[in-house]
C-alpha cells in the first residue's frame, strides 16, 4: 500500500469532480433555455418591435445555436468573466466578489460554532444512550428538521434584536467595518444557521459512533480488558472519524445553501440575497453565474468529504 | 387495533394532521371572514373578533391561515403525488429493464442531485412563468430524484425474487411485472417515505414563497404570509411568526405520524426492510 495509490485515487476524485461540475454547468445553462422567450425579449419587454429585438439579438449573439452560446459562456467564466447583469448593465464578477466573501464569512462563523457543538452533543448522546440527554437531543432534532429557517430567524430577531436589543435586526455589513463589528452583525444569522444544521450533524455523529461501538472488535477490546478510554482512543475514534468528517462536510455544503434563505431574513448582503433578487428580476446571466458558483462550492465540499474519507479510512483505498 | 395502543406522539400528530386537512378542505365554511377581505386595522393584536389579530393590510389572520392551509397543502400534495408517480415508475422500470435505460436514468439523477434543490429550483424559476402549475411541476420533478433512488433500490432487491422469475417464465410482460409483482411488494417502504417527501414539499414551497418566487399575491400560502408580515417583526409585531408556526406544526405532526407508520411496518417484518 504505497502513497502513489492514494494520490492516484485522490486525482481520480478531483477529475470526477471537475467532470461533474462541467455536466452541472450544462444543466444550469440548459435549465434557463427551456422557454422560447429569450434575453432580448426580457430586456425590451413584450411591446418591443421585431426590428429592435432582432438588433439586440444580433448584438448579444443570441442568433447563434445554443451550444455555441454555451461554450462562449463557459470560456468566459473560465477566464473570470461572468458576463453583465441585464437589470443594471454592471459587471457580475465585480458585484459578486464582495458578496461571496460575505457569504463565506457568515457560513464560516456558523461552521466554527456548529461543528464542535454537534460532535460534542453527538458524543454525549452516545455516552448517555437512551437517557434523558439522548431523548432531549432527538426531540430537538425532530423539531429542528421540521422548523422552517424563517421561523427560527424571525424568532431570534423578535427576541434578541427587538425585545432585548442585544443585536441589530438587520445584519448590514460594509467594507469599512471592523472585524468585531462584523462579528456582532452576523451573530443572529449565524445562530439561525447553526440551529438549522446542528440537529442533522448531531444525529449523524451519534449514528456513526454508535455504529462503531457495536462492532465486534470493540467487544473484543472490551473482553481482553482494555479500559473504556483506551477503547475509544485506539479503536472507536479512528473508525468513526471518517463518517464524522463526511457528515461535517455534507453539512458545510448544506450551510452554503441554507444561507440563501437566512440572508434574505436578516437582509445580509451576501450571494444568496443577490441570487433571489435577480431571480425575481428574471436576470438570467446573474442567475446562471450565481447558481454555478453555489453548485461549485457544493460539489467541491462533497469532493473534499470523499477525499477526507479516503485519507481517514484505509479500507476505502481498495476500490472493490 | 384500538386507539389506546397508538403512542401519544403519533396520536397528537394524527389529530393535528387531521385538523389541518379539515381546515384545508372546508376553508370557506370555517373561515370567519372572506378570503382577502379587509376587516380591521393594520396588525391589530389578538382579540375576540380576530383571534389571531390582523395582517399587514388589515385582513383577518385566522382567515388567511385557513385559506393558506388550502393553498399550501393543495400544492404540496400534488407535488408529492407527481414526484412519487414519476420517481417510482421510472425507478421500477430502471430496475426491471436494466441496461442502458438504467444507466442513463441513474446518471441523470446523480447529476440532478449534485446541485442543491433550492438553487436549481431558483435557476429554473427565473425563466418560467410564476403559476401554481409551474411550481407543482418544478417541485415534483426535482423531488422525484429521491423517490427514484429509493424505489430503484427496493425494486432491484425484489426483482431477483422467485415469484418475479415465475411471472416472467409464465410469459408476463414488463408492465405486468412492474405493477403486479414489484409495486405491491415495494409499497411499505415507499409509504413511509411519502410522509417525509410531503414535509419536504411543504418546507420547499414555503421557502420559495417566502423568497417571493412561489405562490403569487393576492393568493397566499403560509410562506407567502410570512413574507407579507415580515416587516412587522422589527416593530415587535409577531404576525409573521403565526404562519411560520403553522408550517412547523404541520411538518412536526406529519413527521410524528410518518415515524409511527415506519416503526409499525418495520416491526411487522422484524427489522428495517
Amino acid at each position: 500500500m504505497g502513497g502513489a495509490t492514494v494520490l492516484k485515487l485522490i486525482a481520480q476524485r478531483i477529475a470526477l469532480g471537475v467532470l461533474l461540475l462541467l455536466a452541472v454547468s450544462v444543466l444550469i445553462f440548459a435549465g434557463t433555455q427551456i422557454l422560447p422567450g429569450d434575453v432580448a425579449q426580457s430586456i425590451l419587454g413584450q411591446a418591443a418591435t421585431p426590428q429592435a429585438l432582432e438588433n439586440l439579438r444580433r448584438e448579444l449573439g443570441l442568433n447563434d445555436p445554443a451550444y455555441i452560446r454555451y461554450f462562449r459562456w463557459l470560456f468566459g467564466i473560465l477566464q473570470g468573466d461572468l458576463g453583465t447583469a441585464l437589470s443594471n448593465n454592471r459587471d457580475i464578477a465585480s458585484a459578486l466578489s464582495g458578496r461571496l466573501a460575505n457569504t463565506l464569512f457568515l457560513a464560516a462563523c456558523a461552521a466554527v460554532v456548529s461543528v464542535p457543538l454537534a460532535i460534542l452533543l453527538g458524543l454525549l448522546a452516545v455516552r448517555y444512550r437512551n437517557g434523558i440527554i439522548d431523548k432531549a437531543i432527538s426531540g430537538f432534532a425532530l423539531a429542528s428538521t421540521s422548523l422552517p429557517e424563517f421561523f427560527i430567524g424571525y424568532l431570534l430577531i423578535l427576541v434578541f434584536a427587538v425585545k432585548l436589543q442585544w443585536f441589530p435586526a438587520s445584519s448590514t455589513v460594509y467594507d469599512s467595518m471592523g472585524f468585531l463589528q462584523r462579528l456582532q452583525a452576523v451573530v443572529l444569522p449565524a445562530s439561525a444557521l447553526t440551529l438549522v444544521v446542528l440537529a442533522h450533524m448531531m444525529r449523524m455523529t451519534r449514528a456513526a459512533v454508535l455504529n462503531v461501538m457495536q462492532s465486534a472488535y470493540i467487544e473484543t477490546a472490551e473482553l481482553k480488558g482494555l479500559g473504556p478510554l483506551k477503547i475509544i482512543r485506539r479503536h472507536a475514534f479512528p473508525n468513526a472519524i471518517a463518517p464524522i468528517i463526511n457528515v461535517v462536510m455534507l453539512n458545510l455544503a448544506f450551510l452554503v445553501v441554507g444561507v440563501v434563505v437566512v440572508e434574505v431574513i436578516f437582509v445580509y448582503p451576501g450571494m444568496g440575497q443577490y441570487l433571489v433578487d435577480h431571480v425575481s428580476k428574471r436576470d438570467v446571466p446573474v442567475v446562471q453565474a450565481v447558481g454555478l458558483i453555489f453548485a461549485a462550492v457544493y460539489i467541491t465540499l462533497n469532493m473534499v468529504a470523499d477525499i477526507a474519507a479516503i485519507l481517514a479510512n484505509p479500507r476505502l483505498r481498495h476500490p472493490k | 387495533m384500538s386507539i389506546a395502543r397508538i403512542p401519544i406522539g403519533a396520536l397528537i400528530g394524527l389529530i393535528l394532521t387531521a385538523m389541518f386537512l379539515i381546515m384545508a378542505i372546508f376553508a370557506p365554511w370555517l373561515a370567519p371572514f372572506g378570503n382577502g377581505e379587509i376587516v380591521g386595522e393594520v396588525w391589530a393584536p389578538m382579540s375576540a373578533a380576530h383571534w389571531l389579530g390582523t395582517d399587514n393590510i388589515g385582513r383577518d389572520l385566522l382567515t388567511r391561515i385557513i385559506f393558506g392551509a388550502r393553498t399550501t397543502i393543495f400544492i404540496a400534495v400534488l407535488a408529492t403525488a407527481l414526484s412519487f408517480t414519476l420517481g417510482s415508475v421510472l425507478g421500477f422500470t430502471a430496475a426491471v429493464v436494466g441496461g442502458w435505460f438504467d444507466t442513463i436514468m441513474s446518471r441523470l439523477v446523480d447529476l440532478l442531485m449534485s446541485i442543491p434543490t433550492l438553487i436549481f429550483g431558483l435557476v429554473v424559476l427565473s425563466v418560467l412563468p410564476s403559476t401554481m402549475l409551474t411550481l407543482i411541476m418544478v417541485m415534483g420533478i426535482l423531488d422525484s430524484t429521491r423517490v427514484y433512488r429509493l424505489s430503484r433500490a427496493v425494486a432491484v432487491d425484489i426483482n431477483v425474487m422467485d415469484f418475479v422469475e415465475a411471472a416472467r417464465l409464465r410469459g408476463e410482460g414488463t408492465i405486468w411485472v412492474i405493477f403486479r409483482e414489484i409495486l405491491p411488494n415495494a409499497l411499505s417502504p415507499l409509504i413511509s417515505e411519502l410522509g417525509l417527501r410531503f414535509i419536504y414539499a411543504v418546507l420547499f414551497l414555503s421557502a420559495l414563497s417566502f423568497l417571493g418566487l412561489g405562490v403569487q399575491p393576492p393568493n397566499a400560502d403560509w410562506g407567502g404570509m410570512v413574507k407579507e408580515n415580515k416587516d412587522g417583526i422589527v416593530f415587535g409585531i409577531g404576525a409573521a411568526l403565526i404562519p411560520a408556526a403553522a408550517i412547523a406544526a404541520l411538518a412536526i405532526s406529519v413527521n410524528l405520524v410518518a415515524d409511527w407508520v415506519l416503526n409499525r411496518t418495520t416491526s411487522l417484518k422484524g427489522g428495517r426492510g
